[in-house]
């Protein structure tokens, strides 16, 4: 799946990547993003 | 996925439509990916949030799995993803997004 061109709905996790790490990497291959949350399940 | 997310997501969706969207993940157990994963393709399976019953259809992709990854920046991709998919078994994270997209989830 290229990320070029795809919008993309980015689900985060604190304990995992976050939601601005994961925003971050799609802008640089071309994704736009729509929608950005970091969860938390403390 | 919380419900104040479900909600947004249900409502960006509407207002935006779908087409080319989908989902990147970034969470590190199998579980919490399969949820997040289900809930924007079939509903919410909790039947607790606004996405109860709707199916978005859209597909999930973890950020670590490696045809996402190498799309990534390098220097990007060093900074922000590499100690976690040292320490994560990716191939655990992937196999439920797997089976979604190929209709067996």
């Amino acid at each position: 799946m290229e990320l070029r061109g795809k919008r993309a709905i980015v689900i985060g996790e604190r304990d995992g990547v976050s939601g601005a790490a994961i925003e971050a990497c799609l802008k640089s291959a071309g994704a736009e993003v729509l929608y950005v949350t970091t969860q938390c399940f403390v | 996925m919380d419900l104040d997310g479900q909600g947004e997501i249900k409502q960006l969706v509407e207002r935006l439509g779908r087409e080319g969207v989908v989902a990147i993940l970034g969470a590190v157990t199998p579980e919490g990916v399969r949820m997040a994963a289900e809930t924007l393709m079939h509903g919410d399976p909790s039947y607790a949030g606004p996405l109860a019953g709707v199916a978005l259809g859209i597909p999930s992709y973890h950020i670590l799995e490696p045809a996402i990854a190498r799309q990534v920046d390098p220097a990007l991709y060093e900074r922000e993803l590499a100690l976690t998919a040292s320490v994560v078994d990716i191939a655990q994270l992937v196999k439920p997004l797997e089976q979604l997209r190929a209709g067996r989830g």
